[in-house]
């Protein structure tokens, strides 16, 4: 299993029955492949769809109907559209149980830096700061680090997206939480050991008081979970 | 009253130096047929809000190419490779906004606000130069309303009165921005007679919208 499998996989557990979920573009869109069908899960595309599904098959779908990336989607009944206005009325007011999406830095503050690199082509917030602050429970899914470069960090150095507002960041390593205290690994993948983690890390880590084995959904999750 | 005219005659009421509120998000949605009217006009200094710029493949990037646009208010230009490099080339004449901060501007614009307070931004780049204000305890940015001179918005059905229907998620900016410009332009992909479009499906009222035009095959 790859890493953005073994990131989809654990973020799948995430949401809870009946969640308003966002999901950002590249990897975020794998996790609704992977969430467990007993648990019913409403997807929002910040363009203006609750509901979304599936994408339609080649050649097929309708061009009124895409979602945040461009890309064409199916709907699922019950589904919603509305404005722009209204959809982020949706985000900022707090209704999106959990917005997923990727980092480029997250520091143990809980600040996050997702769009911008210094000295590289700017493209734009888009709606990544508004989901930020308005949803309920920020999670980051990411590879660990860029190319073996530390992505978590005391301090973030890029230009932020938003202030305190990451909960949970999830990588093909660990979970980790943002705590009033720093970082705190609740969970760690098969093999990985708490010290193989700080050594791609570039903050202080704290171990919880008892770190789990990462479940992966879809997958058997053995019995004694310990590490 | 019957608003339809020719996409030659809608653009005709745009001049230089005019803001537009360009309805649409990437390549779906934008009014085609319009922009690429207005291609044919001879205005410049133009400010384009709009929540992307479009695509490589949209029209807007060809103002942008003609050298029409001197300014952008924008939530996201790395579809518009033009955008990127105005704002390369001038910062100042390239404005980053967050999405929902975006299209509450506009909002607010046409709805008689002042402005909007959001938490959005605070503490980052988007933040800079603007004022806050403290409220119950918590701290939030001055967003100022945004108008425009002109809207061009895309419609799925409208009717020959302004009334316009937006179909799926084209809705987007297409339904926020009428409210926000002293004159407001539709091209629609059908065009049908008053009374034949559902009140029940019509998301801009016609007394809104002061001209009317088939969208053509695009």
């Amino acid at each position: 299993m790859n890493a953005k499998e073994i990131i989809a996989r654990r973020a799948a557990l995430e949401p809870s029955d009946n969640n308003l979920i966002n999901l950002g573009i590249g990897l975020p869109t794998m996790i609704a492949n992977f969430v467990p069908a007993d648990v019913e899960i409403v997807l929002q595309s910040e363009n203006g769809i609750l509901g979304v599904g599936p994408k339609p098959a080649p050649g097929e779908g309708d061009w009124h109907i895409y979602d945040a990336g461009g890309g064409l989607v199916t709907v699922k009944p019950g589904a919603m559209f509305f404005d722009s206005a209204y959809s982020f009325s949706l985000i900022r007011g707090g209704h999106v149980d959990i917005t997923f999406l990727g980092a480029l830095q997250v520091d143990e503050q809980g600040n996050l830096a997702s769009w911008m690199v210094p000295g590289r082509r700017v493209t734009g917030m888009g709606g990544a700061m508004d989901l930020v602050v308005g949803a309920k429970r920020v999670v980051i899914t990411m590879e660990h680090t860029q190319k073996g470069t530390p992505k978590l960090l005391a301090a973030c150095t890029y230009p932020l997206t938003a202030v305190g507002v990451v909960d949970r960041i999830i990588t093909e390593l660990a979970v980790i939480d943002v705590t009033p205290k720093g970082f705190v690994v609740r969970e760690l993948a098969e093999g990985v050991t708490f010290k193989d983690v700080c050594d791609v890390t570039d903050a202080p880590l704290i171990p919880d008081d008892q770190i789990l084995k990462m479940r992966l959904a879809g997958v058997d999750n053995r019995e004694d979970d310990r590490c | 009253m019957d608003k339809v005219v020719s996409a030659a005659q809608a653009v005709s009421h745009i001049r230089s130096g005019d803001v537009l509120l360009i309805g649409g998000f990437l390549q779906w949605g934008t009014p085609e047929t319009l922009l690429k009217a207005l291609l044919e006009r001879d205005v410049h200094d133009l400010t384009v809000v709009s929540n992307d710029t479009g695509t490589g493949e949209t029209a807007t990037i060809c103002l942008m190419q003609q050298g029409m646009v001197s300014r952008i208010k924008s939530t996201y230009i790395g579809a518009n490779s033009h955008s990127g490099q105005m704002l390369i080339e001038d910062p100042a004449s390239v404005e980053l906004i967050p999405q929902g901060t975006l299209a509450e501007r506009i909002r607010a614009g046409g709805a008689g606000l002042g402005g909007a307070l959001v938490e959005v931004g605070l503490g980052t780049v988007a933040a800079e130069g603007k004022p806050t204000l403290e409220i119950d305890g918590k701290t939030y940015l001055i967003e100022r309303p945004l108008r425009g001179n002109v809207a061009l918005i895309y419609a799925t059905v409208c009717d020959k009165a302004g009334n316009c229907f937006m179909k799926g998620s084209t809705k987007n900016f297409n339904v926020i921005m009428p409210l926000s410009a002293d004159i407001v332009l539709v091209e629609a992909e059908s065009i049908v007679d008053v009374g034949e479009l559902d009140s029940e499906l019509i998301h801009v009222p016609g007394v809104l919208v002061d001209y009317v035009c088939q969208r053509e095959d695009v």
